[in-house]
């Protein structure tokens, strides 16, 4: 397949239309907008398949969550403040089990915020997106391409976990071209094929119900006990991550999404003046890769997180990381994207004022030459 | 004795297959079961069952879904006319109806019911309104009377400070995409037949895919306006049907080949009447 | 290898497709590339610009605080971007719409006047005075050669893959105008 280059948002809206999603529901909100106007010039070139603008982002989820009551691959698109008003409905698809995929191109906020690049979603997607116990599938692109290929996925990952699978991207990877090798498309589901709690009327069987609604204590305890259940297995199959030269590192960054590839950048410029600085990008949000960050924990010497926020998925490194390793904290906000030199700059005066009486190490080998920019990912499951 | 042999008799009453045979949990002397009847018995007639998907509201009618024998869900409050599009537009051959209370629609749903009806989506509404909050124990709704004392409104609804009673059927009548908008009541035994024949127009009018239709039913809530069964119907006539006077308020042209409608009569109180003059 | 260049100018100067070209010329090279644009509320009118990373290697930020090159279409462009430019780097500016001095004297500074080439060009298709629709591509011409990024017919096969169909007749014009600008390719300042 050639490359193409595409546009963030119009690359992601194209592979789900590959992944065959058969309906999106949506409200225009900046820096999101490519995608729903993509399905709206795309989608009535499918016959069957369905668009609508919703007349808000409540309106969208709630389409959304029928549209997945009744079987069908759904998607929908939103910014950060449209994704605050989405929360109502996905906790409702939550507690239903239905399956469904989202995409948040964040921007800034807190309230209208701007419309620049932000992750100051993560919180909301990771913690807390709807009321009651429940985390969706957050899984957060660095790329064009990544994006691609994790929308491609979302969609079989949502309907094997009957779960809400998010796409975490920001302003930045939703507005910036890059080369994208597209997937194959595929077709969409045969009746035969959907799924045998789908609302689709009641015949030659009996009739289903989809609820979130559990009246008793007992009842609803069970109910998310078996969700509780469902999560932990979650926990356990669909950790992704990437790192990039952390065999040998004593500094670790931690970073997602657009910070960790400009975090790329910095490994690269730390090992050209002998710094053994490594980056672990965790790519799903929830389940974060944990694990991973305790292993890695235990060799380095510090970790430096790096966010487009206040400070919010440090906290997660932190509770890994358990005091293994000092963690320190680089992070911007309001829509301003850290650059290298910033961020190499913190990691100088890491290096010079060591934490803790633990000396970080300089690259006593200085014979790294060039360092492999993207390494095969170590923890990446296709 | 001789044992009475069943097979000759005729069966002249019976629970629809639409419905489910459980006992529901409406308050005794509440209409809801009573419109759920009419419900179930419309879609008996035509022939639709296994095709008709429900979406249940927040409030009273929230386990709707446990009473129709159909595929059935439960949306968000105010959010049945959302949900059902998604799923209308995705299965467009089936026959998918809301089933929401005055909270419901009148107020948190307002958004959604009306751009529903914008779209001309091909839905079927049935608007309950018993002038409250039923399900939260009689908190004031917008449907709620002027001077009505609620729990929210204990010394009567002040309609200085909230405004006046919202008459719904009068305001989404003014949408094109809705093509059939009435309202009924089933206070007594002429009403609730024409109920009936209302519901039974407003699937046929999605069946022909004629877009939104909507029947507004006033309905009975004894126990929060604290009265009888029978004090309460009265209420509606009396209280009730004043403010929101029975009639139908939108047939659009396509929709009149499938109402069959009788002359208005004018002899009683709560027959069919055509829009009435403000 | 890796060169990062910002294009700037006022909306409808054609900074961002200029941009494109050769992120998709770079593409067509088997360059890894990034194109960014600003999309903030300026993109109603205002300036518009974009980054383009063209790298031998996968690349990490897409964004820099001081690019290797700078396309400045206008004035205020110019007020951005002069201080920005690596040391060493490049400016190119469009001399027809920019009357004042460039101060630094640590980079490469071509001024090319791209109105005036692309008026030349554009009359010539429509007979009348012409216009300034051609610029973006003369001074993409002239960065092209200055930097060696790209051979100048990979931005040609870029412009005939990449102009809207119903621009085609522009086609010629554009590649005459993408000669022109690389035959500016000669540092003022060094």
């Amino acid at each position: 397949m050639a490359k193409e280059l595409w546009k963030g948002n119009e690359a992601i809206a194209e592979a789900a239309l590959r992944a065959g999603v058969e309906a999106y529901f949506g409200y225009p909100i900046t820096p999101q907008t490519e995608l729903l106007e993509y399905m709206a010039r795309e989608i009535p070139k499918y016959p069957g398949r369905v668009f609508l603008q919703a007349e808000s982002e409540l309106a969208a989820v709630n389409m959304v969550y029928g549209a997945a009551c009744a079987g069908v691959r759904v998607l929908s698109s939103s910014s950060s403040p449209g994704i605050s008003l989405m929360t109502e409905g996905l906790s409702y698809i939550a507690g239903t089990e239905v399956p469904a995929v989202l995409v948040d191109i964040m921007r800034g906020g807190p309230g209208l915020g701007n419309i620049m690049p932000s992750q100051g979603d993560y919180f909301q997607m990771t913690k807390a997106l709807g009321h009651g116990d429940f985390h969706p599938i957050v899984l957060a692109p660095s790329t064009v391409q990544e994006a691609v290929d994790l929308t491609y996925g979302a969609f079989e990952l949502a309907e094997t976990y009957r779960t809400v699978v998010v796409i975490l991207a920001d302003g930045a990877i939703g507005q910036m071209m890059e080369p994208v090798v597209m997937p194959p498309a595929r077709p969409v589901m045969t009746e035969q094929e959907r799924a045998d709690w789908a609302l689709r009327g009641a015949k030659d069987r009996e009739r289903r119900i989809l609820t979130s609604l559990h009246l008793s204590a007992e009842g609803l305890e069970r109910m998310n006990q078996g969700l509780q259940n469902k999560l932990a297995r979650i926990q356990q199959k669909e950790l992704r991550w990437q790192e990039t030269m952390t065999d040998d590192a004593d500094l670790l960054l931690v970073a997602f999404g657009t910070a960790g590839r400009v975090c790329t950048s910095v490994v690269s410029a730390a090992r050209r003046a002998g710094l053994k600085v490594g980056l672990l990008r965790p790519i799903s949000l929830w389940p974060f890769p944990e694990q991973r960050l305790v292993e890695l924990a235990e060799r380095v010497q510090q970790i430096l997180v790096v966010e487009m926020n206040a400070g919010q998925m440090v906290l997660d490194v932190k509770a890994a990381v358990a005091g293994r390793a000092p963690v320190h904290f680089y992070g911007r906000m309001g829509g301003v994207v850290p650059l290298p030199d910033e961020i190499s700059a913190q990691i100088d005066k890491l290096v010079s004022e060591p934490a803790g009486g633990t000396g970080f190490k300089t690259g006593s080998n200085n014979g790294y030459g060039q360092p492999k920019a993207m390494p095969a990912a170590n923890g990446v499951r296709a | 004795m001789t044992p009475i042999a069943l097979a000759d008799y005729d069966v002249v009453y019976r629970r629809p297959d639409a419905l489910t045979d459980v006992q529901t949990h409406y308050c005794p002397g509440c209409t809801h079961g009573l419109i759920h009847r009419l419900i179930g018995e419309v879609i008996d007639e035509l022939g639709i069952r296994e095709n008709t998907i429900c979406v249940a509201p927040v409030g009273c009618a929230v386990f709707a879904y446990n009473y129709f024998n159909v595929d059935g869900c439960e949306a968000p409050h105010g959010r049945a006319p959302a949900m059902a599009t998604g799923i209308k537009r995705v299965i467009p051959d089936r026959v998918v109806f809301t089933y929401q209370g005055d909270g419901d629609l009148a107020a948190i749903g307002t958004n959604e019911i009306i751009h529903a009806a914008g779209r001309g989506e091909d839905l079927t509404v049935i608007f309950v309104n018993n002038a409250n909050y039923g399900m939260t124990g009689g908190q004031m709704a917008p449907t709620t009377l002027a001077g009505q004392v609620t729990t929210s409104s204990p010394y009567g609804r002040d309609v200085d400070l909230v405004g006046m009673p919202m008459r719904v059927a009068e305001l989404i009548s003014t949408i094109p995409g809705a093509s059939y908008v009435v309202r009924r009541s089933v206070h007594n035994v002429a009403n609730i037949n024409k109920t009936k024949a209302a519901i039974k127009t407003a699937f046929q009018v999605q069946m022909a895919g004629l877009g939104l239709s909507m029947v507004e039913v006033l309905s009975s809530c004894p126990t929060n306006w604290h009265m009888s069964a029978d004090g309460a119907l009265k209420w509606i006539e009396d209280a009730m049907i004043p403010v929101y006077p029975l009639g139908d308020y939108r047939v659009a042209d396509a929709v009149e080949p499938l109402t069959k409608r009788r002359r208005p009569d004018r002899s009683q109180n709560g027959s069919l009447a055509t829009i009435p003059e403000e | 290898m890796q060169q990062e260049i910002v294009f700037s100018g006022f909306g409808g100067q054609g900074a961002l497709f200029a941009g494109q070209l050769l992120a998709y010329a770079g593409m067509d090279n088997d360059k890894h590339v990034t194109w960014i644009p600003s999309y903030g509320p300026e993109m109603r009118g205002g300036t518009a610009n974009c980054t383009v990373v063209v790298a031998d290697e996968p690349i990490g930020s897409p964004l820099v605080r001081h690019p290797s090159a700078v396309i400045a279409l206008n004035l205020p462009s110019v007020d951005k971007y002069e201080a920005l430019v690596k040391p060493g780097g490049l400016l190119i500016y469009n001399s027809s719409q920019v009357d004042r001095p460039i101060y630094r004297t640590d980079m490469q500074v071509i001024p090319v006047p791209a109105n005036d080439i692309s008026q030349e060009e554009t009359s010539a298709v429509t007979g009348d005075s012409g216009d300034a629709r051609l610029a973006n591509v003369v001074m993409l011409g002239t960065l092209v050669q200055a930097t060696g990024i790209l051979p100048l017919e990979a931005i040609e096969a870029a412009l005939e893959a990449h102009l809207p169909q119903r621009h085609m007749r522009w086609l010629e014009p554009n590649k005459i105008a993408l000669r022109r600008g690389a035959a500016l390719a000669v540092p003022e300042a060094a």
